[in-house]
């Protein structure tokens, strides 16, 4: 069985309300350094049924069909072999 | 003041699990407008008997994921699918317009209000065009005072799209002033181009945030959205 962690995030053309928000709060707190905060979503979850690049193949489907919202959003993930 | 107007068009208001506008609806098509009108529950298959569907507010399936991204794998909505594509009527209201945009059935994504606020308030919008089965009984150019209650609005998209939208005529309401202007500040929730609501190219599909099922009464402060059903059911052709 394999672990899979997906990372979802707003596409770097799209201005994002939320990371915007906490950025402001980090300054606020002091941390000048922090720039460019994106807020994003992560899903992770065991996968079976196959060899890594067949499993890569359907988290691909996954994150395109459900997971990911391709007009907005954009999406990495990686696949660790158990 | 049941008052039926015209025709017998036979409503379906679809009930996802979290809807939470559906009576609301259902009341304003069957009590304010006299109009046959079912409730479809969101495991059903066959939505044939109907001419007019409506996917109503509310947080289907918690608005998990996205808003209206699980809701748009429901039984129903393959159906759903198939009857706008023989040219069914379909009406997506707030969530409905979330789900129909996650469902492709009209372009675009809805992201997080702009000001991260849930907004619920009236809200003024202009009707930018009367060629749809939704707003012919409407005047263009009119201003409707319709509420809106919802925290993802923030219609988004593409910049090829948006000018596909406007050359088709498909932006059907805009946030605009008491007095019809499009302005930022109208703007509830950062859509793009003060998008409040558009159609599909075939006309028989649309999405709208602001809600014409709680303004179809005057006792609830406003009346404008009757203009929706009187559109569908009666108006002028």
């Amino acid at each position: 069985m394999a672990k899979a962690r997906v990372i979802i995030t707003l596409k770097k053309t799209i201005m994002d309300a939320q990371g915007q928000t906490i950025e402001n709060a980090l300054h606020n707190l002091g941390y000048r350094g922090a720039q460019n905060i994106r807020m994003g979503k992560y899903v992770e979850m065991d996968l079976n049924g196959g060899p890594k690049a067949e499993l890569e193949k359907q988290l691909d489907a996954m994150c395109r069909q459900l997971l990911a919202n391709p007009i907005i959003e954009d999406f990495t993930f990686e696949i660790e072999e158990g | 003041m049941a008052t039926a107007i015209g025709s017998k068009l036979r409503f379906g208001v679809v009930i996802f699990p979290g809807s939470n506008c559906d009576t609301d609806a259902w009341h304003a098509l069957h009590d304010q407008m006299g109009a046959p009108v079912e409730y479809i529950w969101h495991q059903e298959t066959d939505v044939s008997g109907y001419d007019c569907i409506i996917l109503p507010g509310g947080f289907s399936y918690g608005d998990y994921l996205r808003t209206g991204a699980v809701a748009r794998f429901s039984p129903v909505m393959k159906a759903v699918a198939e009857f706008a594509e023989r040219g069914g009527l379909v009406l997506g209201i707030c969530n409905g317009f979330q789900i129909l945009c996650e469902a492709g059935m009209v372009p675009g994504a809805m992201m997080r209000n702009a000001g991260l606020k849930f907004v619920c308030k009236c809200v003024h919008i202009r009707v930018e065009t009367t060629d749809t089965p939704f707003t012919r009984a409407m005047k263009k150019g009119a201003v409707l005072r319709i509420p809106i209650a919802h925290g993802e609005g923030n219609y988004y998209c593409d910049e090829a799209t948006l000018t596909e939208l406007k050359r088709s005529d498909r932006i059907v309401f805009r946030y605009c002033t008491p007095g019809g202007e499009i302005t930022t500040e109208a703007n509830p929730n950062g859509a793009l181009d003060n998008i409040a609501g558009i159609c599909n190219a075939g006309r028989n599909v649309l999405g709208m945030m602001p809600h014409p099922e709680r303004s179809s009464d005057p006792i609830l402060g406003s009346a404008d959205g009757r203009l929706v059903w009187e559109s569908l059911i009666g108006g002028q052709s």
